[in-house]
């Protein structure tokens, strides 16, 4: 969802939007999603696929009714900041976040997910160095608009990256789109939405490809439309136990690169497609 | 076929169930991540207590979110977890422990054989509904080894008519992850490769 402030930009109410998108995020899914996962569920032929649609349908609904979070793995929390480009702050947004997400973490709650990468140690409260990830961006204006993006581990640890030779012709970069989510099979949680990046560079293509979920899945081009239909020709279904849904989206995001050379990033998403966005107009 | 089981499972029962069949389980699961098994591997080779009987016993791979509301652990989500990561830590547990059902997401790759021989069965829940699952688990009736955190600790459930699951691999050596695997990149070689 969208929710628009008129409050006052302040540590307070940014802690305040935090934990409000947080939520959201958490125990309602976006409308485009509901509706891809809906219609898949009518359309489904697989009779094991419908009642993992079922499944997933109840879930969502049950979900926003009591509040609770609609899968125990709340995700890695990934933050998208726009800041209007005539806006002042005389406060620590990244703190504010960070405050946020530990009060969120406490009070929703959210599992706490974020471990130090070698000893293993969890923070405890989903903070730690790094995490969570914030990305800042401008925009013409003087508001500001947070947007949380919680990543569960299962769908992100399905996602991959290749350098391409800048030869390589545009169906190349379709099949290695197409073989990704074909090796993930079943463990992504499939029906999935299928984050692009093309071109940037190594690290750029990555983000590129994640921030492409965020987008309206009713905003596919001919483009996307057609790998999502080679996609689903796979067969591998809701779950990976065979159908026709095994992705509701394709969304790809490109960026102009170095003329030797080409990224492709690939992040796979499983049916929750979480997001959530705060508008502070200023 | 649709089957409806109280826990623990007859043997009887386990040899009917084929891949695609769809379970609801009634009795107590533990649910067991990547920690859990390592130490139920090493507990067992040193010949240590493990607190637990998985005997003919049910296995969960779930990381639950859990609440202590008025000094009683509630279950808030508790969705499964990718399995195939848990599938070096599998064989052994399945040989020492006789557990009957595993219980996870996404399937275990080339595990078909060990389900065969030790009469175990796969069940996949749908990824993702936490809710759902929550709602279905009746009781935390205890938690243990709580030093490894929420997601990783041993937690005992209570279930009742906890499904859909849906048979994933049989105690006949079949495995719906593998066929649904093997048709697909046929056809992907087939169809899309071969413009």
């Amino acid at each position: 969802m969208e929710f628009i402030c008129d409050k006052e930009i302040t540590y307070d109410t940014v802690v305040k939007a935090t934990y409000t998108i947080l939520k959201d995020s958490q125990t309602n899914l976006p409308e485009d999603i509901i509706d891809a996962l809906k219609t898949a569920k009518k359309d489904e032929m697989s009779d094991l696929g419908k009642a993992h649609l079922n499944a997933i349908i109840d879930n969502i609904e049950l979900s926003s009714q009591k509040g609770i979070p609609m899968c125990q793995d709340t995700g890695i929390l990934v933050f998208y900041v726009d800041i209007g480009k005539s806006l002042t702050l005389n406060f620590d947004i990244s703190d504010a976040i960070k405050r946020g997400v530990d009060k969120a973490t406490k009070q929703i709650p959210l599992r706490p997910n974020s471990v130090h990468p070698i000893t293993r140690i969890n923070s405890g409260n989903n903070l730690g160095e790094g995490i969570p990830d914030i990305n800042f961006d401008v925009f013409d204006g003087s508001g500001l608009k947070l947007t949380v993006a919680p990543k569960g581990a299962g769908s992100e640890n399905m996602s991959a990256l290749r350098m391409f030779n800048p030869n390589t012709p545009i169906s190349t970069i379709d099949d290695f789109i197409v073989e990704t989510v074909l090796n993930a099979g079943g463990m992504p949680c499939p029906p999935v939405i299928v984050g692009v990046g093309i071109g940037g560079s190594f690290d750029k293509s990555a983000r590129l490809s994640k921030k492409a979920l965020l987008r309206d899945i009713n905003s596919m081009n001919t483009h996307e439309l057609s790998v999502l239909k080679k996609i689903n020709s796979l067969g591998i279904g809701p779950m990976g136990t065979g159908g026709k849904y095994t992705a509701i989206g394709v969304l790809i995001n490109k960026a102009f690169c170095h003329t030797a050379s080409l990224p492709v990033a690939i992040n796979i998403q499983c049916w929750a497609n979480r997001h959530s966005s705060i508008l502070f107009e200023a | 076929m649709e089957y409806h089981i109280n826990l623990p499972v007859k043997q009887k029962l386990i040899n009917k169930l084929a891949i695609g069949d769809i379970v609801y389980l009634t009795g107590t699961v533990y649910t067991a991540r990547d920690k859990a098994h390592l130490r139920i591997i090493e507990y067992s080779k040193n010949k240590m207590h493990i607190p637990f009987d998985l005997n003919s016993g049910v296995i969960y791979h779930c990381g639950p979110l859990i609440r202590k509301e008025d000094g009683i652990w509630k279950v808030v989500s508790a969705g499964p977890t990718t399995s195939n990561r848990l599938l070096d830590l599998t064989p052994y547990i399945l040989e020492k422990f006789n557990v009957k059902f595993l219980i996870g997401k996404g399937g275990m790759v080339g595990l078909a054989d060990e389900f065969k021989r030790h009469s175990s069965v796969y069940l996949a829940y749908t990824g993702g509904c936490a809710a759902l699952a929550s709602q279905l688990t009746k009781k935390i009736s205890a938690v243990y080894w709580e030093d490894f955190g929420m997601a990783e600790a041993v937690w005992e459930l209570y279930i009742e008519d906890f499904g859909p699951l849906i048979v994933g691999i049989d105690s006949h050596g079949n495995d719906i992850f593998k066929n649904v695997k093997e048709s697909a990149t046929k056809s992907f070689k087939n169809v899309i490769l071969n413009r």
